[in-house]
């Protein structure tokens, strides 16, 4: 058990380090959420008079839900670091040698944790900046960054399983974006559920941006439901646990095919 | 003379005798490629044994298997005593690998690399630290260790991959075409090191090659691979005196006609293996210094004009002619074209 601490503890320290002499990367794949942020902020100030909205202003509304999406957008990207890796020889290295595959999704994860923590902080500044209010404080800021980044481990972890089986950048890409826009827009990300249609209602209960989007929402809100808040959290514990688990499995088709 | 004999010295095998690699009967196929179509070869402990042959014809496999990245289809195979499927584990704990394409990450130091290197493979923070800087100085990186290794020139990250390979101490080096893409000066360099290798550390080294006298100079010991099957085995040396004698190769100054030169070097009842190509005539002879006046003797009398004459001993280019039937340069290029 220590050795597989010991492994993932050093996988980790490579890829922060890689982070660390790229910190650009943080910035890359914010570029558009931030862009949405402040745009449909504008765009749509008026629609936070209809009823849902809960009287607070939609950039109020607007910001969790962007923050979810930017954890969409990231981690969509995240099996590049494998890609690359296989592109490098270093993938082969990683497999040959005693490391346990559970220790190499870690690293990469990790890489991804402390990326979305950076943005969602940063999301929340922007937001704060264009207008948006938290009167749920430290706590509910808390909880968004928490949930930001279990959702991001469970669709990174998605995006490495896709990664080793696909092993083409374009592939993956195109897996990635087919997901991320329905999975933004078939939630409450940027349009309450009082506004949305039945069959969208339905969906997004089961959409897990939209867990994440409920969750950090309320946490900020003045008056949170902590229990709906603690039960969106473990099923994007959850989902995130069983898709870290599935990425750790598909290194069996890579292999099959090295 | 006779007191040297069985007699006296224990007959059995010495303890350097057990196999550190042993393959048998190897296949591997790839969707439509039959990659290996029953491999099987035996390298000996603290010795460099070399797989030789053309691209595609199954050393990276072999090499895949024997490294636990890939499984056979069907066949077994041990490192070490350690079967590569059922004890993966352990095996890849006992080697390391060199593979043919870069395996160092770029974005990292060179020190970097070896430390993750060894602390993957559980060494202690301490033995990481001063195995990385044995290293760095063995192979003449501590200059750049603390640079990232994506601005190592093309011998010092082939270097770099061959460290990485030794951090943990293993027993048996696997290396996937060592020189490919090398300058010749880093070439010669990087023989060196692999002999040096088996000295101070007493390594088993299994090499892949497609070079012949890579094979030729640092291999005691050499498998043939032609079409995913071993073609011959044995010492480079050995496999050269099966083919019994010199060879020797005459350039003509004109064409001769059909059945001339048949007709005037078989009556000499020396000369075997014949063969004319436009103006180039190979043949074999047991003894070529000896046999060159009666070849030119037998030339002459029917007429025909010698530009050159060529008496070489056999090069492991005319072993793989003779098992594979086909020049190692052609079938080199057949697969890559």
């Amino acid at each position: 058990m220590s050795a597989v601490l010991v492994q993932a503890g050093n996988l980790t320290l490579r890829e922060l380090r890689a982070l660390a002499r790229q910190p650009f990367y943080v910035a890359v794949s914010l570029v558009q959420p931030l862009i949405w942020l402040l745009l449909f902020g504008q765009l749509f100030t008026s629609v936070a008079e209809l009823p849902g909205f809960g009287g607070a202003s939609y950039i109020t509304f607007l910001t969790p839900g962007v923050v979810a999406m930017t954890a969409l957008f990231t981690s969509g990207w995240s099996g590049m670091g494998f890609i690359d890796d296989m592109d490098r020889g270093v993938m082969n290295r990683l497999l040959v040698s005693p490391a346990r595959r559970g220790a190499i999704v870690v690293g990469k994860l990790a890489h991804l944790a402390v990326t979305l923590t950076i943005q969602a902080l940063i999301v929340i500044g922007v937001g704060l900046v264009a207008g948006a209010r938290y009167p749920g404080g430290a706590p509910g800021v808390l909880v968004t960054v928490l949930v930001t980044v279990l959702l991001a481990v469970g669709f990174g972890s998605f995006s490495n399983a896709v990664a080793l089986m696909v092993r083409s950048r374009e592939s993956l890409i195109g897996i990635a974006q087919f997901l991320t826009l329905p999975l933004s827009f078939l939630s409450t990300a940027i349009m309450a559920e009082e506004a949305a249609p039945g069959w969208i209602r339905t969906v997004a209960r089961f959409n897990p941006v939209n867990w994440a989007v409920s969750a950090s929402r309320d946490a900020l809100s003045a008056d949170p439901d902590w229990a709906a808040v603690l039960t969106n959290c473990g099923l994007l514990l959850v989902l995130a646990v069983l898709l870290a688990f599935l990425a750790t499995r598909a290194f069996r088709a890579y292999q099959r095919s090295v | 003379m006779s007191r040297t004999t069985s007699a006296t010295v224990p007959s059995g095998p010495s303890r350097s005798t057990a196999p550190a690699i042993e393959a048998r009967k190897l296949t591997k196929t790839y969707g439509e490629v039959k990659a290996l179509d029953g491999v099987s070869f035996t390298a000996q402990a603290g010795t460099i044994f070399a797989l030789l042959g053309p691209n595609g014809a199954g050393k990276s496999t072999t090499f895949k298997i024997l490294t636990t990245l890939t499984r056979p289809d069907s066949g077994t195979a041990t490192v070490a005593g350690l079967d590569v499927v059922r004890q993966a584990d352990q095996v890849r704990t006992t080697i390391g690998c060199v593979a043919q394409k870069p395996q160092f990450d770029p974005d990292a130091t060179g020190r970097e690399n070896l430390h993750l290197q060894g602390r993957l493979y559980g060494v202690s923070r301490a033995e990481t630290r001063a195995r990385a800087q044995e290293l760095l100085d063995r192979f003449g990186l501590t200059k750049a260790a603390d640079r990232v290794a994506r601005t190592y020139s093309g011998g010092m990250q082939r270097k770099l991959d061959v460290a990485l390979g030794l951090m943990h101490r293993p027993r048996v080096l696997f290396l996937d075409e060592p020189t490919t893409g090398l300058d010749p000066e880093a070439r010669a360099e990087m023989w060196k090191e692999i002999t040096h290798l088996v000295a101070d550390e007493g390594l088993t080294i299994l090499l892949t090659t497609h070079y012949l006298d890579e094979a030729d100079q640092l291999a005691s010991q050499v498998a043939i691979v032609d079409r995913g099957r071993v073609v011959a085995q044995g010492s480079p040396e050995a496999l050269k005196s099966q083919l019994r004698g010199d060879a020797i190769h005459i350039e003509l100054t004109h064409p001769p006609l059909n059945g001339e030169i048949h007709g005037a070097l078989d009556r000499l009842g020396t000369v075997r293996e014949v063969t004319v190509d436009a103006t180039t005539v190979r043949a074999r002879v047991d003894d070529g210094a000896r046999a060159v006046p009666a070849v030119l003797a037998a030339l002459e009398s029917v007429g025909v004009g010698v530009a050159s004459v060529t008496v070489s001993r056999p090069s492991l280019d005319d072993v793989y002619l003779r098992y594979a039937g086909r020049a190692f340069a052609q079938a080199d290029t057949e697969v890559t074209a």
